[in-house]
């Protein structure tokens, strides 16, 4: 058990160091592909650098785009812990943001005090429902949730293009030709405190602590025991009296909850209104999917999200200051995500490979024994009923 | 107005348009299938069809030759599927997971590509449309059918090929063995590993052709994110054809007819939202797959990562 011995700690460390290899893999990759457009990636990469971490305000920029991933990012750390593949992030966080919206442009007479935690809990529930339905779909339904949420999220741009375009369009906005899909300004007293002169709002800290309570939940409570269980082995949950569906549902309920809450703190904390061009990522800037990327590389562990959201909204931010000082689109960011996605799902294999062996160790006759309980994200050893 | 969209000249319309619009969703999905059919889920179709996309468009606008755009697009697909293949065959990533990272990295590289070596939207001559003789004169069906690009036929074509090769022949059996029960076909003689390479390879080819067909046939621009999701529908009519090639040309033909229909109907100037209208596809989908998953049964080895044992 002493801790000086390599042998015990060394692989640890490693398990923790393989998503940084992973992305030091990705900005190779990337810096060839700089090459081959004929940039300097040293140049390229010192801009980003500059524009994420590089100036007071840089870093605060860097929080303001890290608050949504993470907040993404803990849903996301709730439902693949259960074994639900949520890809509706994007749909989650608009619906959350019309909700809250909604709040903020009906309640006008009340005090702000009042209406920023209403709208907040609105977004809450309106990304739980966005979640929600494609969870029930899945339990009771058999419908596979990855198909069912990116549905889901091309019906919430629909619906958010409509409204913005319609319903819930700025008075002022409604009378000119240009019609840009936005709702009114919030009111001054409706917007989440800022840390002047930075556009850093309190919504970041709300997020650091909702990840505290994330890990107390999946960790320290009988729901997060369980959505971890059934994420691990639904038979053997099902064996011991655990309704798997129920906690299916929670799953997909609580990851979109915290991607709905995302999207009404853009508003409440960012814009000031909602705002959009027409696409998802228009009002979203695609945190719904680089949540995703960001909790995978926090090892989805909600603490570990927390700097693995800094390190991709760095790369954002980082990423504008690059397209201005070298003229390489921000897109080559959105390529490297991928990449970085890749590279830590395949990086896997070396921790599976020594869990396996010590499991070996431990019995000598070869006869593996599956652990439940364990972290281990491999989902080839258990058969999976509920799986569509 | 709701009567406009009853006359004969309308119906036609819609029916071509979206016998037509059918084309990417065929060649992306019935490439999905076969990787499916082998037990490989790959969630990559979209970027993989953005590459094909850019990459035939680019190819065509500098030579001029629209094979030559096809081509290379099945080159970069296949490419895809190659790094595909050898992530989840042979690393055991997850497949929906790294699925996504393909995805954005698809949709990110052909973004970039797209603002460095060409900058500005513009168009390209596409395929011509081919008037097949005698058959495209025949009243309302031949105007529906036969009078559509050459890329529409093919997809067409293809439809009876994949089950023909899923079903009447030896590689067909082993693909389908390979996803029902690696561990049996393994014991008989069937190389996994190789069996899987060859369909997500495929999957990836045709997925290069999707977005070709899309950006050299029925737009003939390339934009940014110009599929926008349509390679995710893809792989839910995989699902909602319940693994069947036959059944993905129906739910493909239901798509686009829904789709063809929305399109009409803003044409037509019909007060429905166009917002409200283009959410009906989407809406459709998840109700067939309410109604369809639950009865059918996916390749039972989906997902799952096949390891030799020793």
């Amino acid at each position: 058990m002493s801790n000086s011995n390599p042998e015990k700690w060394f692989p640890k460390l490693i398990d923790g160091l393989l998503p940084v290899f992973a992305t030091i893999a990705a900005l190779l990759v990337g810096a060839v592909m700089l090459l081959l457009l004929k940039v300097n990636p040293i140049e390229a990469y010192k801009a980003m650098w500059d524009g994420a971490f590089g100036s007071q305000n840089a870093l605060a920029e860097t929080l303001v785009k890290a608050t949504p991933l993470l907040l993404v990012g803990l849903g996301i750390c709730i439902s693949f812990r259960g074994d639900v593949i949520n890809i509706g992030g994007e749909g989650q966080m608009i619906v959350g943001a019309i909700m809250g919206t909604l709040v903020g442009i009906t309640l006008v007479d009340w005090p702000g005090w009042a209406v920023i935690p209403i709208a907040l809990i609105t977004g809450f529930i309106g990304g739980a429902i966005w979640g929600g339905i494609p969870g029930v779909l899945k339990a009771y339904f058999n419908v596979n949730e990855i198909l069912s949420t990116v549905m889901m999220n091309a019906i919430a741009v629909q619906l958010m293009n409509f409204l913005l375009r319609g319903p819930m369009i700025d008075p002022s906005q409604a009378e000119l030709a240009s019609k840009i899909p936005q709702t009114a300004r919030l009111l001054d007293t409706f917007r989440l405190p800022r840390w002047v002169p930075t556009r850093l709002h309190l919504g970041a800290l709300i997020a650091v602590v909702l990840a505290i309570l994330v890990y107390l939940l999946l960790w320290r409570t009988t729901w997060g025991y369980r959505i971890r269980a059934v994420g691990q082995n639904p038979d053997a949950s099902r064996y011991a009296g655990v309704k798997v569906r129920n906690y299916i549902v929670l799953a997909l309920i609580l990851s979109g909850a915290f991607a709905g809450l995302a999207g009404v703190m853009q508003v409440y904390g960012v814009n000031y209104r909602m705002i959009t061009d027409g696409s998802a990522s228009g009002f979203t800037g695609s945190a719904g999917f680089n949540g995703i990327v960001a909790a995978l590389f926090g090892g989805l562990h909600p603490i570990g999200t927390i700097p693995a959201s800094i390190l991709f909204g760095g790369l954002l931010v980082g990423a504008n200051k690059m397209q201005r000082v070298v003229q390489v689109p921000s897109a080559l960011i959105t390529a490297l995500n991928g990449l970085v996605v890749v590279f830590v799902v395949s990086s896997e294999i070396w921790r599976r490979r020594r869990q396996k062996r010590r499991l070996a160790e431990a019995s000598p006759d070869g006869e593996g024994i599956i652990p439940v309980g364990t972290d281990q994200g491999d989902t080839s050893s258990k058969e999976k009923e509920v799986e569509l | 107005m709701i009567s406009d969209l009853l006359s004969m000249t309308v119906l036609v319309g819609i029916l071509a348009s979206g016998i037509r619009l059918a084309t990417p969703y065929l060649y992306a999905a019935i490439g999905e299938t076969f990787g499916q059919r082998s037990g490989v889920l790959n969630l990559g179709v979209d970027g993989q069809m953005l590459m094909g996309a850019f990459t035939a468009f680019y190819v065509a606008i500098k030579t001029g030759n629209l094979w030559l755009g096809i081509l290379s697009a099945m080159v970069v697909g296949a490419l895809m599927g190659l790094a595909m293949a050898f992530v989840t065959v042979n690393l055991h990533a997850e497949q929906g997971i790294s699925g996504i990272g393909f995805y954005l990295f698809g949709l990110g590289l052909s973004d970039l590509l797209f603002q460095k070596l060409l900058g500005t939207v513009e168009t390209v001559k596409g395929f011509p449309k081919i008037h097949i003789p005698f058959l495209s004169d025949i009243p309302v069906v031949g105007e529906i059918f036969f009078r559509q690009n050459v890329l529409v036929y093919i997809a067409f074509a293809l439809v009876p090929v994949a089950w023909f090769i899923l079903n009447k022949t030896t590689l067909g059996l082993k693909i389908r063995a390979v996803g029902e029960n690696p561990e049996a076909a393994d014991s008989l003689g069937v190389s996994v590993a190789r069996i899987r390479y060859f369909t997500i390879i495929l999957g990836g080819t045709l997925s290069g052709v999707a977005g070709a067909s899309m950006s050299i046939a029925l737009v003939n621009v390339f934009q940014q994110n110009m599929t926008s999701g349509l390679g995710f529908i893809a792989v839910a009519l995989v699902y909602f054809g319940a693994w069947r090639p036959w059944g993905v040309l129906a739910g493909a033909l239901l798509f686009s007819l829904v789709n063809s229909l929305q399109l009409w109907i803003q044409v037509l100037g019909i007060p429905i939202p166009s917002d409200i209208a283009v959410m009906m596809p989407y809406i459709l989908t998840i109700l067939v797959l309410v109604a369809t998953v639950s009865r059918v049964r996916a390749p039972s080895a989906l997902t799952k990562q096949f390891e030799r044992g020793d």
